[in-house]
């Protein structure tokens, strides 16, 4: 493989304060993922997982460590910069939606554009065009009071990759849906990675969720596995 | 079988913050009502101390004040040989025939100017009024222009303070006491000899008012409607108590309304703050209440849980508001009253109906904020309630 | 924009919730407009003075009265154009709950000295005539039903006995801050009456009422009057209407000083209230505003939030409250009129209820502002779920 890996992840370490006790949570993390890649991450509650995927995603910071996404060197950003780099880098399916409830279907998907120099028209197309791929064009309008569990979760994914970011990250994305419809939603997900080319990197607990991806990691107190 | 009402209690101290605001407000709003209601209070204690009962004014009929009042010399000396007048250890009848002028002085702080009272007094005057003594220095001189100036005067008014003079109808007067009147009207007053003062202000053939000591107080009806009825005389007698309430009516009257009504007004506010309070309380606690409910708590102590809860909040603003009202007893007020057009300094005056009218106040706030969440919380059916995540 | 549609969405969400802090904010704007309007009226004497009139009163205080002899002497100070006198009669009409003023006026200087009293010329000439005449103010006329050509009787409290006089004019104010309460009669009928009652109180005057040909020269031709009576049995004090009105005020500042602290009370009440409100508002929302910090909004946005849904609460609710300000009044009006004669609401009132809404709107939702500007994402997603 000649290509650098998309996402390169090097001596990461970050620890929680609480109270007066300062708890590691991840020490000293190695991880490289490639562009194309659906890896999943695996591990115990409070292994670190959901932790190392807020700091590849950005919306935390680490101690210690470096972590390079697409060439970029994300962890010396300012805050004002990382928030820039996440509107148009990342996207965020998470495990309770996270739609914001009044704001229409096309609306919550149309929001991350908002942040980009569009126009009204097309922000709204682009918006239009990715809620039919997630096959809920016809439910634009509803809010997502009005949605089901999995076809909220589907607006999510249709807002995650709006933008068109080169990286999805998923936490738990499937935890609080029936088998029916996480399954389609991990459908959804590994046609993103083998049609689109997107990388998704997915924290889960189930099993059956981590089959649908190419690769497993495990993550145990804070330590990576040792499978490459 | 009720809930604890520690429950209640505990709820309040976790949401501290919205706790603290919800009674602040409320707090205030007792205080505004406090304040206005211990103003009132304290011109009628003010007024009323001022009064014997075993005393009688004389002023002319239908004058209300002694300002606007005046008699003859012939009906003064009518009045003193009554038989209800006491007389004195030295066979001296106790009557005091007075003139009332009211003069433009200037305070010591600030620009505005007041109308004072100054009394021309009698030999018997001091006797006649229990409660004012000499503080400092001495009586007036008779046949002087020397003048005695209440507390309140003393300290308020330039050229008022012991050994200071007065300027006014072209003489100069030197203040030789200082009296202290315990509070009453009498400390917003200046006193000088009658006759000098007649003389000064031209006021030779009147009097303002006439002020007895009864020989026995359940006589007064009789004596007074001896003087009325008279059509020489045109008189009206009250008892000094009364005289003094009467001239506080007015301004009373419009501090309770005025206050009553702005702490209703206001405390609508205060409640409409305690329903945002209590409704949020409810619905953030919703499974908690379908809980309960499971456990078998019936929907009666769900609706006295949540009572008890706005109660608290009610007591506590209530009990805050007090705490700060408490502090205005420090303060003195000095103004015109509008009834006899001369300064007056009263106080705050905190009672015990006032703190307890106030506490209900708040508690009633506190109930009428907290009765239709209550109310909501009471009739949430269980399954509903703990199928909310 | 988007925020601004979240926003005032947002406002909606809780309806509940919302209309209960609309309505809070609009008794709080009513009661501080109404508050701000009664110390207007307290006020209202001193903004219908004019700076071409001078009074004229015992130096020693106002319950004291100059010698009649005075007018032609003050009459000869440059700079007075007229004189005319008043004094005060304080008469009761059948009730003493049925206050209004009366006074006894020299009746031809004194009307035209109050250009804004405007009355039918047949009816001052008629008034003018009789001397048992008088001329009322529409208001208090129309409080008693009085017509013109009613035979009326005062009861007099500092001049005693039964005065019946004839209504011959009914005047109006020319401006909407006139005064249209007060009963004035002949001040030689009053004159008459002292000297059968109490000869030697006869030719006393209460007040003298002088015009001056030149505002700017008040001040000297106060000096001017005033000098040439010192030293004498009556000393006089002279001042402009205006600082005479203002005199009087002032004796009453204290009460006028607690009806301005509690009308910030009422600020300081429906800012907690509303504080509380975003407060909570906040609080519930803090997993969206993690939401939107995570897809990249800035804090400054996320800020906006908060404080656009604060401000438009207190907006609807300020609206609601000034637009309410009017009928209150109105109301207010019909209740205190004897003691307000004047109740208006002025533009610099309008003016402060919107600086108060502005502000309430703003500090309310300080706290929340801030912690939602920064909320940590990861935080802020613990508080969903």
């Amino acid at each position: 493989m000649t290509e650098p890996p998309l996402i390169q992840v090097r001596g990461l370490s970050k620890s929680y304060r609480r109270g007066d006790q300062l708890i590691p949570v991840l020490q000293g993390i190695d991880l490289d993922i490639a562009g194309r890649e659906f890896l999943a991450l695996m591990g115990p509650s409070g292994s670190g997982k959901s932790t190392l995927l807020n700091l590849i995603a950005g919306i935390d910071r680490a101690d210690t460590g470096s972590i390079r996404i697409a060439g970029a060197e994300i962890t010396t950003l300012s805050d004002a910069e990382l928030a820039r780099w996440r509107a148009t880098h990342v996207g965020f399916v998470f495990q309770f939606y996270n739609l914001i409830p009044v704001l229409s279907a096309l609306e919550n998907v149309e929001l991350p554009l908002h942040l980009t120099s569009l126009s009204g028209r097309e922000r709204r197309a682009h918006a239009e065009a990715v809620l039919r791929l997630v096959g809920l064009a016809d439910r634009a309008d509803h809010r997502p009071g009005q949605l089901s569990g999995g076809q909220q979760q589907r607006v999510a994914i249709a807002r995650a990759i709006v933008t068109d970011p080169a990286v999805i990250v998923a936490d738990e994305p499937t935890g609080d849906l029936d088998r029916v419809s996480a399954a389609e939603i991990l459908d959804l997900m590994d046609g993103l990675v083998r049609d689109y080319g997107k990388t998704v990197v997915m924290v889960t607990h189930d099993p059956r969720a981590a089959e649908r991806a190419h690769r497993v990691r495990h993550l145990d107190k804070g330590v990576m596995d040792d499978h490459p | 079988m009720a809930i604890p009402y520690s429950y209640s209690l505990r709820n309040l101290w976790t949401r501290r913050l919205t706790t603290a605001l919800t009674a602040a407000g409320m707090a205030m709003v007792v205080f505004v009502f406090a304040a206005m209601q211990m103003l009132a209070a304290g011109l009628r204690a003010t007024l009323v101390e001022t009064g014997s009962y075993d005393n009688a004014v004389l002023i002319r009929k239908s004058s209300q004040t002694e300002v606007q009042s005046s008699i003859a010399r012939a009906a003064a000396a009518i009045i003193e040989a009554q038989p209800e007048v006491a007389v004195g250890a030295g066979g001296e009848r106790l009557v005091a025939k007075e003139i009332i002028v009211l003069i433009n002085l200037l305070q010591r702080q600030g620009e505005r100017p007041a109308n004072v009272t100054i009394r021309g007094i009698g030999p018997a005057s001091l006797a006649l009024r229990p409660q004012v003594r000499v503080k400092v220095g001495r009586m007036p001189k008779p046949g002087s222009s020397e003048i005695a100036a209440g507390a309140s005067i003393a300290r308020r008014f330039r050229g008022a303070g012991i050994g200071e003079r007065l300027r006014f109808a072209q003489r100069d007067w030197l203040v030789v006491g200082i009296l202290d009147a315990g509070g009453s009207a009498f400390d917003s007053e200046v006193w000088g000899d009658g006759d000098q003062l007649k003389q000064a202000f031209h006021r030779t053939s009147t009097y303002s008012s006439v002020l007895l000591r009864l020989r026995d107080p359940a006589r007064f009806d009789e004596l007074k409607k001896r003087l009325e009825v008279d059509p020489r005389l045109e008189l009206e007698a009250k008892r000094e108590t009364r005289f003094y309430a009467d001239q506080s009516e007015m301004m009373a009257k419009f501090l309770r309304v005025f206050g009553t009504v702005l702490a209703s007004i206001f405390s609508f506010g205060a409640i409409i703050g305690a329903m945002i309070t209590m409704y949020a309380a409810v619905a953030n606690r919703v499974p908690e209440i379908g809980t309960l409910r499971a456990l078998g708590f019936q929907r009666w102590s769900i609706l006295a849980a949540f009572l008890l809860e706005s109660a608290f909040l009610g007591l506590l603003g209530g009990v805050c508001g007090i705490f700060g009202a408490a502090f205005l007893q420090l303060a003195t007020v000095s103004t015109m009253n509008w009834q006899t057009f001369s300064e007056l300094a009263f106080r705050f005056d905190l009672t015990a109906a006032i703190a307890g009218k106030s506490l209900a106040f708040a508690l009633g706030m506190g109930l009428a904020g907290g009765a239709l969440p209550a109310l909501r919380a009471a009739r949430l059916g269980i399954v509903d309630a703990l199928r909310t995540s | 924009m988007i925020i601004l549609k979240i926003l005032l969405r947002n406002s909606l969400r809780h309806p509940l919730r919302s209309t209960l802090t609309v309505l809070a904010v609009a008794v709080a704007i009513l009661s501080f407009g109404l508050l701000r309007t009664v110390i207007d009226a307290w006020y209202a004497g001193v903004q219908a003075s004019s700076a071409a009139r001078l009074v004229t009163r015992n130096s020693i205080s106002l319950t004291m009265p100059l010698p009649l002899a005075y007018a032609p002497r003050i009459r000869q100070v440059e700079g007075v154009s007229r004189v005319s006198w008043g004094n005060w009669f304080g008469g009761i009409y059948q009730d003493e709950k049925n206050f209004f003023p009366s006074f006894a006026v020299e009746p031809y200087g004194y009307l035209d000295l109050y250009p804004e009293m405007v009355l039918a010329d047949a009816e001052l000439a008629a008034f003018r005539r009789e001397r048992t005449a008088c001329v009322v103010g529409r208001k208090t006329a129309t409080r008693f039903g009085w017509k013109v050509g009613q035979t009326i009787t005062l009861r007099g409290t500092i001049y005693p006995g039964d005065w019946p006089m004839t209504i011959r004019g009914i005047f109006r104010g020319r401006d909407k801050t006139a005064d249209e309460s007060p009963l004035m009669f002949h001040w030689d009928y009053l004159n008459e009456g002292i000297k059968r009652i109490w000869p030697g109180a006869a030719d006393s005057v209460g007040w003298y009422l002088i015009g001056v040909k030149d505002p700017n020269r008040a001040a000297e031709v106060s000096a001017a009057v005033d000098g040439m009576f010192k030293n004498s049995l009556a000393e006089t004090r002279t001042e402009t209407e205006k600082a005479f009105n203002l005199g009087f005020i002032s004796m009453t500042e204290a009460i006028i000083t607690i009806i301005r602290l509690v009308s910030l009370a009422v600020i300081a009440i429906i800012m907690v209230v509303a504080a509380n409100t975003m407060a909570m508002t906040a609080r519930e929302r803090m997993g969206e505003y993690a939401t939107f910090k995570a897809l990249g909004f800035d804090g400054f946005r996320i800020g906006i939030l908060v404080w656009g849904e604060s401000l438009t609460l207190t907006a609807a609710g300020g609206a609601l409250g000034m637009a309410l300000t009017f009928p209150a009044a109105r109301y207010f009006e019909s209740q205190l009129g004897q003691f307000f004669p004047v109740f208006l609401v002025s533009s610099t009132t309008l003016v402060l209820d919107l600086a108060a809404i502005v502000l309430v709107g703003f500090a309310a939702s300080v706290v929340p502002t801030w912690r939602a500007a920064r909320v940590n994402v990861v935080e802020g997603f613990r508080h969903l779920g």
